[in-house]
């Protein structure tokens, strides 16, 4: 199945869900680096919540505000040591209303 | 924060969790539930479908008063291609039972009341509390948790980890793996809200009757994975979710794959001028027998996602969660009865009745099934939904053309596919897998 077409903004879809953000306090963390691995590269098309972006000056971004902590970019990324990831504090982050 | 000493403290408030604190908390056992989330649920994600069986085990009188949407009485499996689906349909009246077989449920619903059932039974559950830390003494034996809460640590007999796939605290307590790319599938959802009766027409159900559809082919785009339609009473759960290896390779967007499967000429008309409510995604535990930690030690025990306990090829999760949760209650409770200490050796007997159940047993006869569906991916998720369509299109579309050389279309797309030993290896590969 092709997946061209038009695509609804990710960002427009999280608009829809509830989150507590801890200001201040992102639960995961990109390693700084001069060029992004393989796998972080990666991240800027598989994060579900499209958290991870690339900047012009190719390294790679993150805004964990709209986390979905689905641990992802975990299980890519933190052997690695590419990011340093965490569960944000308790009671913090997205709080499904469905599940 | 607390001086007491607990039997049993739980990690998590999922199925597993809830199942192992409400089977400790009403036999008398002393238990600690934690919870990162604000309220149990608030950080759980499923499709979701509930078997009825496992949780009647645990609380037989639940149909009375736990949130359930639809009782089930028909099943679809889709085959499907851009343009097209061949599907099975089994829909049987005799699902219209006094004591139904299986429901949809929403998990934060669910997974609230489950907890409170916990509570009711005496177990103490502390919200928006993460367990960061194992404690152990000084032969090795866990003996409690650190928290991020302030305050000294939690002691207790044995900690119960149902912390999910993807739960922190096992995998940095070095007692199972970080999960493995090509062992879990990165699922992403929708919840689309709909009025009851548009639901009833566009599925063919009524009152609390539900309907739910698998789906498999391109959908996946050549990945491992499949699409999911179920009704609940006032929206329809639509997500798709395939390995994060296979996403991985591929550089595809989840949320896009979801949106092209929400397109399918096949789905789009049932879930048409909705309302989305909620985006979620989650992993799933897609190992199998293979990827099963090891699941008890001195004073722990592993329990539901976190322990790989699910069956991919038949769509359990939840259910050996639950099982697995109550099993190691069961067990706890049994050394407590005895006066037994909360060691390896003793709590091997978790390990024993869950492969005396049928968890263990299941997951042991599909050992090869998760292997299969990878490494054959292109062929079951590409090649074969379109030679079905094909051969399905010859069957129906009468126009003119002699039916013996439709047949003989049909049989040689497949032969060209495939080949006649590919067809008789991937005929051999799914029945010893399957076995």
């Amino acid at each position: 199945m092709s997946l061209e077409g038009q695509f609804q903004k990710v960002e427009e879809k999280l608009f829809q869900n509830r989150y507590m953000v801890d200001s201040g306090q992102p639960h995961i963390r990109i390693t700084p680096h001069e060029k992004p691995s393989k796998n972080l590269l990666a991240m800027t098309h598989l994060c579900p919540a499209g958290c991870y972006s690339q900047a012009e000056s190719g390294q790679v971004e993150l805004t964990a505000d709209g986390c979905l902590e689905c641990g992802t970019c975990r299980v890519l990324c933190e052997e690695s040591g590419d990011i340093t990831w965490n569960y944000p504090r308790g009671g913090y982050g997205i709080l499904f209303k469905f599940g | 924060m607390i001086d007491e000493k607990f039997d049993a403290i739980v990690i998590g408030a999922g199925m597993a969790g809830n199942a192992a604190a409400f089977t400790m908390a009403s036999r008398g056992l002393k238990v600690l539930q934690l919870e990162r989330g604000e309220y149990p649920g608030s950080k759980n994600v499923q499709g979701g479908i509930l078997y009825a069986d496992m949780l009647e085990k645990i609380i037989p009188e639940f149909r009375n008063e736990a949130p359930l949407e639809r009782r089930l009485i028909e099943q679809r499996f889709w085959f499907m291609t851009d343009k097209a689906h061949t599907g099975m349909h089994y829909r049987n009246d005799d699902f219209n039972e006094e004591k139904p077989n299986r429901y949809t449920i929403i998990r934060s619903q669910f997974d609230r009341w489950f907890a409170r059932q916990a509570q009711e039974k005496g177990a103490i559950l502390l919200c928006e509390t993460t367990a960061i830390e194992l404690i152990r003494d000084a032969y090795g034996k866990v003996v409690g948790v650190r928290t991020d809460r302030s305050g000294g640590p939690i002691h207790a007999d044995v900690v119960v980890l149902a912390e999910g796939v993807n739960g922190l605290l096992g995998t940095r307590s070095e007692l199972r793996p970080r999960p493995v790319a090509s062992q879990v599938a990165l699922a992403v959802k929708e919840m689309h809200f709909l009025p009851t009766e548009v639901i009833e027409q566009r599925f063919n159900i009524k009152g609390d009757e539900g309907a739910v559809i698998e789906a498999a082919g391109t959908i996946s785009n050549g990945m491992t994975g499949m699409g999911f339609i179920y009704t609940n009473k006032e929206s329809i759960s639509v997500g798709i979710g395939c390995l994060v290896s296979d996403f991985a390779e591929n550089e595809t967007s989840p949320s896009q794959l979801l949106d092209a499967f929400k397109k399918h000429p096949s789905v789009a008309p049932l879930i048409a001028g909705s309302e989305v409510k909620e985006y979620a995604a989650h992993l799933i535990p897609e190992g199998g027998y293979k990827a099963i930690p090891q699941l008890f030690g001195d004073g722990w025990v592993i329990c539901g996602d976190a322990g790989q306990l699910n069956n991919a090829v038949h769509r359990e999760g939840s259910n050996l969660a639950m099982t697995s949760g109550r099993i190691a209650g069961e067990a706890i409770f049994q050394l407590k009865s005895r006066r037994e200490p909360t060691t390896a050796a003793n709590l091997a007997l978790y390990k024993k009745m869950l492969e005396e159940s049928f968890v263990l047993k299941d997951l042991k006869k599909y050992k090869d099934m998760p292997e299969l569906l990878h490494t054959q991916a292109q062929n079951l998720f590409l090649t074969y939904p379109q030679l079905v369509s094909k051969a399905m299109e010859n069957f129906v579309r009468v126009d003119g053309k002699p039916k013996i050389d439709k047949e003989k279309d049909t049989v040689s797309r497949f032969r060209k596919a495939r080949g006649t030993f590919g067809l008789i290896g991937d005929a051999f590969r799914l029945a010893r897998a399957w076995r």
